[in-house]
């Protein structure tokens, strides 16, 4: 086990060097070129060679490429080009509150898919089941922009109900902190409850038909048992893929459920980099997100041992 | 000894014919269909079916409700909301296609090569891929965008970049299955050429998961965009999008709901459309998976 986990760290390193260079290159592509950008009409030649010199633009593009990742990887990753201020402690502030976010849409997601996914498939071709699969289909396919702006909107029209506006710490003061918190949360997990009750769903039903299970129950065993124990248990790998890539995948929902509700955190960062041409700032969050993503892949690759013992990564 | 009966009949019809009707007999494809078929409708005829110019400002006729003359209203700056949406389909669409279509061709390509020729190149082919996978896709498709500069063409090209990987990985798992099939390796003994079995015998074989990728990935394409849209990154002005007009009408949503709803409902049924004919499409070509 230790030895897999130490391959599959060894194997992130190539897909990490790929995606810092991918990052580099896109950023190449930016037409005209950032030192423009930043002195706009009072440009001339001597602040040009300047900020060249101060960016370490006047040297060749591998060495650029080489001094970025090089500072990057020990937690620099420079400077905004509008504050001033040093990206990385800002990406890990915003960060914690992007955590939050996602981790309070997962677990609404699995309060609502798992149960309604297990019952769906214990109740197959029911009322019941049409109605989840309804359901599951509608948070599959309801954009979270859409359904964001059609709840503010009923909201403020039916209870004349207003989420409050200036972001409160969870620290600070949890009830506030939760009531900003909740119909995001609830957005982004309801989208993603959607797949993972389908994926529920069907998944269960592959195992319900397994002979095993056929055992179980000849055998006498309570129906909870042979559920919970038996079939959910041997059904929860696709699950735990899914909401694994529903996790990474959650870095990129924020950015546009935080940019609605105001939420200062990772995604609204990067999105106010990219709209004010803050390079180091998208350059250092695409980086981080990438890099989270990268990871809690890996950890789900882990938890496949716990739950099916028999796969083992010899 | 056969009777002409209804089964023979259909099985004698070609493939897409066939699949079209099996796609029909189903309850849930044919509501995918019809949604689907709006929206092609909306987008082809267009300049027949909007009341007014999308860009046509009623100065007088700002933020008012629907009515006969409005049937969806009119937006802050007294543009019809209806007509907006009309070529808002067309946008969606256009920029769905195009998208796709980049996504589907450079992944049909590069998962050929991958899946028949395996060793170093298709290390490198799937190297890029998971390269490509470690990002969350809208936020791919941002930063594609935001070194690009926004614009039409650029949005489909970022939204095809990022939905590479899906087709290559599909493509390559299939060719992997159908090359060490016997009639593979029979094309292979009596000497036909690696490009004649790859486009002859590979290609038809798979075209079903294929098929099912490519309408998936069109309604998360037509959601890419009109969130990147949404977000002022994705269409442009004077251009519609869905995701723009749902973005601009929240200024005014207390006072004009409208402006929020149509636009809404209109993505929401598109992509459920989109996803409802995926599913069933899937239920047809691979009967296994109907569960």
């Amino acid at each position: 086990m230790r030895d897999y986990i130490i391959r599959r760290l060894l194997m992130l390193i190539p897909i990490l060097i790929g995606v810092s260079i991918a990052i580099f290159v896109i950023m190449q592509l930016i037409p005209g070129d950032v030192v423009s950008g930043i002195l706009g009409i009072e440009e001339t030649p001597e602040l040009r060679a300047m900020w060249e010199a101060k960016l370490g633009l006047d040297k060749p593009l591998v060495e650029q490429y080489f001094s970025w990742i090089g500072k990057a990887v020990t937690g620099d990753f420079g400077e905004s080009f509008r504050t001033g201020e040093p990206v990385f402690p800002e990406i890990m502030k915003r960060f914690k509150i992007s955590a939050e976010l996602a981790l309070l849409a997962c677990v609404i997601a699995w309060i609502i898919a798992l149960p309604l996914g297990i019952l769906s498939s214990l109740k197959r071709n029911s009322v019941i089941d049409r109605i989840v699969r309804v359901v599951a289909l509608l948070g599959v396919s309801v954009p979270n922009f859409a359904s964001a702006t059609l709840l503010i909107l009923f909201f403020s029209k039916a209870f004349n109900y207003y989420s409050p506006v200036k972001y409160v710490g969870l620290f600070e003061n949890f009830g506030t902190n939760m009531e900003i918190m909740i119909l995001p949360a609830f957005i982004l997990g309801s989208v993603m409850a959607g797949s993972v009750m389908r994926m529920t769903r069907s998944s269960m039903l592959e195992v319900l038909r397994q002979d095993y299970i056929k055992a179980v129950r000849a055998k006498g065993a309570p129906e909870r048992v042979t559920i919970f124990r038996h079939a959910f248990k041997n059904s929860s790998i696709p699950i735990v893929t899914l909401i694994g890539m529903q996790i990474g995948g959650l870095m990129g929902g924020t950015v546009v459920i935080e940019q609605i509700f105001s939420i200062p955190g990772l995604g609204q960062y990067t999105l106010t980099g990219i709209s004010q041409r803050d390079f180091p700032v998208v350059q250092g969050c695409v980086l981080f997100i990438a890099f989270v993503y990268v990871i809690v892949n890996l950890l789900v690759d882990i938890l496949y041992t716990y739950i099916d013992p028999r796969i083992s990564y010899s | 000894m056969f009777k002409k009966g209804k089964s023979t009949k259909n099985r004698a019809l070609p493939g897409n014919e066939s699949l079209l009707r099996q796609l029909w007999n189903d309850p849930m494809g044919r509501a995918g269909m019809i949604g689907v078929g709006i929206v092609i409708l909306l987008a082809v005829f267009a300049p027949w079916i909007a009341q007014y110019d999308v860009a046509k400002m009623h100065a007088k006729d700002k933020l008012t409700g629907p009515s006969a003359a409005y049937w969806f209203g009119t937006d802050n700056f007294g543009r019809d909301v209806f007509s907006r949406i009309v070529y808002g389909a067309r946008v969606s669409l256009v920029v769905g296609i195009v998208a796709v279509g980049i996504a589907a061709g450079f992944g049909y390509l590069f998962g050929m090569i991958a899946g028949f020729f395996e060793g170093k190149v298709e290390s490198i082919i799937m190297m890029v891929m998971d390269v490509i996978f470690a990002f969350p896709s809208i936020l791919l498709a941002l930063f594609i965008v935001s070194a690009l500069g926004p614009s039409i063409v650029n949005t489909m090209i970022a939204i095809g970049i990022v939905n590479i990987p899906v087709f290559c990985r599909t493509v390559r798992a299939s060719v992997k299955t159908v090359k060490s099939t016997d009639y593979i390796a029979n094309a292979r003994s009596i000497g036909l050429k690696k490009m004649t079995i790859l486009f002859k015998h590979v290609t038809p074989n798979v075209m079903a998961p294929f098929t099912v990728q490519a309408t998936l990935a069109l309604s998360g394409a037509i959601l890419t965009e009109a969130s990147m849209s949404f977000l002022g990154l994705g269409i442009q002005p004077p251009n519609p999008s869905w995701g723009s007009m749902l973005s601009d009408a929240r200024k005014y949503m207390e006072r004009a709901p409208w402006l929020v709803i149509f636009p809404a409902l209109f993505i929401i049924m598109t992509i459920l459309s989109f996803n409802i004919l995926g599913d069933a499409l899937r239920d047809v070509l691979d009967p296994k998976l109907k569960l």
